[in-house]
Formats: structure tokens, C-alpha cells, sequence
């Protein structure tokens, strides 16, 4: 999986659970999420689980901050050094 | 020595455990009894010699630090009262809040100080700044304070010991008219709350208090001031660590904490998410609550996961803080499917339930529970119409009106039913739909809007109405920037819904009734 497609993945899960009804152009790799209330701490949690199992790596509860999921180029980023550590 | 304001409790421990830790930070920091009491004092020197006198407001824009802790002492030393806002809301509304009451100095982090100072210069508005380079340990405000005694120094100036009865802070709160309104406490009115949980709690020095809420929330009065007036060790919660149960819980196993005080949205969190069978909780004696209903199934499960502590449910608006409580049973049983009551009242109150018009009503029927005692507040700063229609016109005692739906049970526990208005809790916070309505009002394409809440189980989602002048959709990602840049972010709604128009009575007023099936 390349990092576009680590990126459509990310971007289709919010927009299914979290921003129902939005136009996909709107969420663009650099939106933040987390700043601006489309993930609450619960929803963040839902999206650690999500990449755990859709990509197969472990986040540690220190790497689910604000620095590493606020925006879908963070979250990609975690998840490609996680694959390729 | 008998304590007559909040300030002495700080210097009283002070003078018995001077080397003991009063406040540790999550990320690692401390500060002790001693270099507290010295660096509050420090400040009062300082905040003096900037010509604060009794009676004035003191701001403070930082994130929950010993530097924070001891900035509220060092006011409260000067003779002032304290004003905390959520250093993340955004500067617009806190530099509102500080114009409000005019505070003197504020005494704020370098990184939120530009975003403050321009929306003062649009306000006309000039206090003095006292600008931090961060936090943690004290360090950076000795250093702030240090940098000034080289401009100018500060003699040392007199501990102000003002009348109990004078204002000790002032929190804001979620106004439905669109803007936050400051309530305003007293020294005695804090006291008489903190008097009572050293009866109830029992805190000794060997203690170790969780400091979850933030300084501006109400909370945050039992977490500072009765573990400091104990001799006690009070622990920062940072507040992203707060939010994350997955962090949260090996983190408070760790800190061997042995009072836990929060809002119950965490705890439930805490009990879904936390793993707390993997980690040693037996430090732990008491679980205390207040804030919003804690809903049972997920009570039921924490109680499980921590069999031993004692759970208290605590109860009370910023304005008359806590004044009812409810001691958990020790197994809540299976069959209960409602939330626990709010209990008794508590000793410095008395209780009144009223109906619609104001008059008593018999035992055992539903109400709006009214509140008079020591803890009830002096009134909303400068809102005097606000603060007269907030207690039962006509009568002697100031019974104030909590807005809260009650009914007394046969055992003598109060049970809450419901608001009479249009304030929700929320993670323990107070919002009134009205002022986020006011936000979105402020949205250049925005024509109508109206927030409803929907709780249910797991909590209280809010959901946003709106339409637009040229009834084109607007986008959710748009609006929650929007709404994150002018509200506090537990404000922001959950959902939004754009609607061509939104539906009327046939007054032409937007209905409710009619929106509320529309979840």
C-alpha cells in the first residue's frame, strides 16, 4: 500500500463515521481534525483502533496525540513509520 | 491560627510541611509547600508594587502548572480576585471575559499573550501583562518575576487578609444571551464547601488528590484547596493526558493517587477504554464525581473494575458549588437501571423546591430546586438583572435557583429529573445552547440556527441546525472550524444538519418540538 492509498483509506473511514454527508473535497490531507472538534477523544480512539486493524500496527497510547493524528498527512505519516519499523 | 480566607491555607501547611511536595505536574515537574508559599508571595510583592489593590481582578491565561497554583495565591495575597479562563478557547472570547470584569494584570503564557493583545487593542483595553515563557515547576513565572525586579523591584509588601466575605475568583460560565457570565464567589462562600469536605473526606498529608478539572471549572476548588489545606500532594492531570483513557489509566496507577475527582465522562471512558484490570489501583480510597449525570451501566462497570474505593456522587452549579451529595452503595444492584440520586444536602445549605410560580411544593412532588447557605454565590458580575432573576423574587433569603428539576425520595436523597431551560452538562461542562446559536449567527452565510441536545446513554451529543441566506449546503468541516475558532471546543456541536429553512410554529418562531424528532 502506498501513501496515497494509506490516505484514501484514512479519509473515506472519517468521512463514513464522522462527516456524513460532506463533500470528500472538503477533507483535504492537511484538515484539522482534532483542533477543530471533528474528532473528539472518543472518536480518536475509534480511529487508533481502525488502524490497527487496517494496517496492522500497534499505536501506543504516547503515540495518540494531537502531533500524530490532528490531520490525515499526520495520521499517514504514523502509520508508514510504524509499517516500516 | 483560625482561617478566614483561602490564601492562609496555602501558608498554614506551608509552615508544617514546608519540604513536603504540594503540587506535582504530569509532565514531570513539582513544586514544594515552601517554594509555593515563596513564589505566591513573590508575586502578591510584584502584583503590589503594579499597584493591584483589594478589590481588583487578576487574569490568568496557562495552562494547570505549580506556576498556575501558585499565580492564584499570589492574587489572592495582593488582596485580589482571580479570574481563570481555558487557555484553548479562543483569545476572542477570553479577552471578552478579561474586558468584562476589567481585570488590572493579567498573568498569561508568551505563546497566547499576541493573540490576547490584539483583540485587546480592538477592545481599547490595556491591562498590564505579566508574560511567562511556558510553564512547569514555577520556574518560568520566578524567572518572568526575576526579569521585572530588574526593570523595577518590588518591596515586599504585606499578606492582604480582606474580609471573608470579599471576592476570593470569579469563573465564567456558558451565558445563553451569547456571552459567558461571570459568577462571583467569596473566600467564605469557597470555605464553607472546602470546611465540609475535610469532615466528609477526611484528608490527611499522606494523600495524593488528582487535579483533573481545569482551574476555570469549578472542580478545580476541592482538588487546590483541600488537598493543600491538608499537607497533601496535589496531581496535575495535563489536559490531553485527561482526555485519553488509554494514557490516563497506567498513568494514575503509576501516581499512586488515592482521591480521584472528575467530571464522570472521563471515568466512563476510563472504564470502557482503560484497561483497568491490568493495573494496581489499591491506592485509590475515593471516587468522587459531579458535573453531569454518570450513567449507570458505565458506573456499574468502574465499579467493578475498582471494587474497594468509596464513590461519592457530588452536586451543585458553579453558583451554589457543590451543596448536595450521595454516597454510592457499596454493590449497586443489577436490576438499577436509573442514575444514582444526588443525595442530601449538605450542611452550610438549605434546600427549597418550588413550582413554576415560585411557591413551595409538598414533599415527594417535582420541582426546581432552589439553594441558600454559606456556599451561595454573590451574584453574576456586573449583570445585576441576571442576578436578581436568579433567586426567588419576593423573599427574605437569597434562595437561588438552580434551574434543575428535583423531586425528594422517600429516604430524604434528592433525584435530578431534568432542566427547566436550555442549559445541558457536558463532560461536566456547562452549555447553554443559546450562546453556541449565537456563534453560528456570527457565520456570514448562516440565516438561522437553533443546537439541540440528544442525550442518551453515552452521552450528550449536540446537533446543529442551520440554513443559509442563498440556501446553498454548507459544509461541516467549514462550520466546526468555524465554531472551534469562536467557542470553547467541548462547545463545538457534534452534527450539523443544513436545512433550506428551518421548521416555525405558527408564531413564526423556530420549533423545537418539530427539530427535536429530527435527530
Amino acid at each position: 500500500m502506498n501513501e496515497q492509498e494509506i490516505k484514501t483509506s484514512i479519509k473515506n473511514f472519517i468521512l463514513n463515521e464522522y462527516l456524513p454527508g460532506e463533500d470528500p473535497a472538503a477533507l483535504t490531507d492537511t484538515t484539522a481534525l482534532m483542533t477543530t472538534g471533528i474528532l473528539d477523544s472518543i472518536a480518536v480512539l475509534k480511529v487508533v483502533t481502525f488502524l490497527e486493524n487496517e494496517f496492522g500496527i500497534t499505536i501506543e497510547p504516547h503515540e495518540a496525540v494531537v502531533d500524530n493524528l490532528n490531520t490525515i498527512s499526520d495520521i499517514a505519516r504514523l502509520v508508514i513509520t510504524k509499517k516500516t519499523a | 491560627m483560625g482561617i478566614r480566607v483561602l490564601h492562609q491555607l496555602l501558608d498554614q501547611s506551608a509552615a508544617r510541611f514546608s519540604n513536603r511536595p504540594a503540587v506535582e505536574e504530569s509532565q514531570g515537574g513539582s513544586s514544594s509547600y515552601g517554594d509555593l508559599a515563596r513564589l505566591s508571595d513573590r508575586l502578591r510583592d510584584r502584583l503590589r508594587q503594579m499597584e493591584v489593590q483589594p478589590g481588583d481582578r487578576v487574569g490568568i491565561c496557562m495552562r494547570k502548572s505549580a506556576d498556575g497554583i501558585a499565580s492564584l495565591f499570589g492574587i489572592m495575597k495582593a488582596g485580589a480576585a482571580y479570574v481563570p479562563v481555558d487557555p484553548t478557547a479562543p483569545a476572542s472570547r477570553n479577552a471578552f471575559i478579561f474586558h468584562n470584569c476589567a481585570v488590572k494584570v493579567l498573568i498569561v503564557e508568551a505563546r497566547l499573550a499576541k493573540g490576547l493583545r490584539e483583540q485587546f487593542s480592538q477592545l481599547g483595553y490595556t491591562p498590564q501583562l505579566i508574560v511567562i515563557d511556558g510553564v512547569g515547576s514555577g520556574l518560568p513565572l520566578t524567572q518572568a518575576l526575576e526579569q521585572l525586579d530588574t526593570i523595577q523591584p518590588a518591596p515586599a509588601a504585606i499578606t492582604v487578609v480582606p474580609d471573608p466575605s470579599h471576592l476570593a475568583y470569579i469563573l465564567y460560565t456558558s451565558g445563553s444571551t451569547g456571552q459567558p457570565k461571570g459568577v462571583m464567589l467569596s473566600h467564605d462562600n469557597a470555605l464553607s464547601f472546602i470546611n465540609w469536605c475535610s469532615d466528609v473526606f477526611q484528608p490527611t498529608e499522606r494523600d495524593r488528590f488528582s487535579s483533573h478539572a481545569p482551574f476555570h471549572f469549578d472542580l478545580s476548588i476541592l482538588d487546590i484547596y483541600v488537598s493543600l489545606k491538608h499537607g497533601a500532594t496535589l496531581v496535575l492531570v495535563e489536559e490531553q493526558l485527561g482526555k485519553d483513557p488509554a494514557r490516563l489509566a497506567p498513568w494514575l496507577a503509576e501516581k499512586k493517587l488515592t482521591i480521584w475527582y472528575s467530571a464522570p465522562s472521563i471515568l466512563s471512558l476510563l472504564a470502557q477504554f482503560g484497561k483497568l484490570d491490568q493495573h494496581d489501583y489499591s491506592s485509590l480510597r475515593l471516587v468522587l464525581f459531579a458535573g453531569e449525570v454518570f450513567p449507570i451501566k458505565y458506573l456499574k462497570l468502574l465499579k467493578s473494575l475498582w471494587p474497594h474505593p468509596k464513590y461519592f456522587n457530588l452536586y451543585g452549579p458553579t453558583e451554589t458549588n457543590v451543596c448536595t451529595f450521595y454516597e454510592a452503595p457499596s454493590v449497586i444492584p443489577e436490576s438499577q437501571t436509573e442514575p444514582l440520586p444526588i443525595g442530601k444536602v449538605c450542611p452550610y445549605c438549605q434546600p427549597l423546591v418550588v413550582n413554576e410560580l415560585g411557591n413551595e411544593v409538598a414533599r415527594g412532588v417535582e420541582g426546581e430546586l432552589c439553594i441558600a447557605g454559606a456556599s451561595v454565590l454573590q451574584g453574576y458580575w456586573n449583570l445585576p438583572e441576571r442576578t436578581a432573576k436568579a433567586f426567588l423574587p419576593g423573599r427574605e433569603t437569597r434562595w437561588y435557583r438552580t434551574g434543575d428539576i428535583v423531586i425528594e425520595l422517600p429516604s430524604g436523597d434528592y433525584k435530578f429529573l431534568g432542566r427547566r431551560d436550555r442549559m445541558i452538562k457536558k463532560r461536566g461542562y456547562r452549555i447553554e445552547l443559546g450562546e453556541i446559536e449565537a456563534a453560528l449567527y456570527r457565520h456570514p452565510a448562516i440565516k438561522e440556527a437553533a443546537v439541540l441536545a440528544f442525550p442518551d446513554d453515552d452521552g450528550v451529543p449536540v446537533k446543529a441546525f442551520t440554513s443559509t441566506q442563498d440556501g446553498s449546503r454548507l459544509s461541516t468541516i467549514e462550520l466546526k472550524k468555524f465554531c472551534s475558532e469562536n467557542l470553547p471546543l467541548y462547545m463545538v456541536p457534534d452534527f450539523f444538519s443544513s436545512l433550506e429553512s428551518l421548521p416555525k410554529t405558527s408564531t413564526d418562531k423556530i420549533d423545537y418540538q418539530k427539530l427535536k424528532s429530527m435527530k
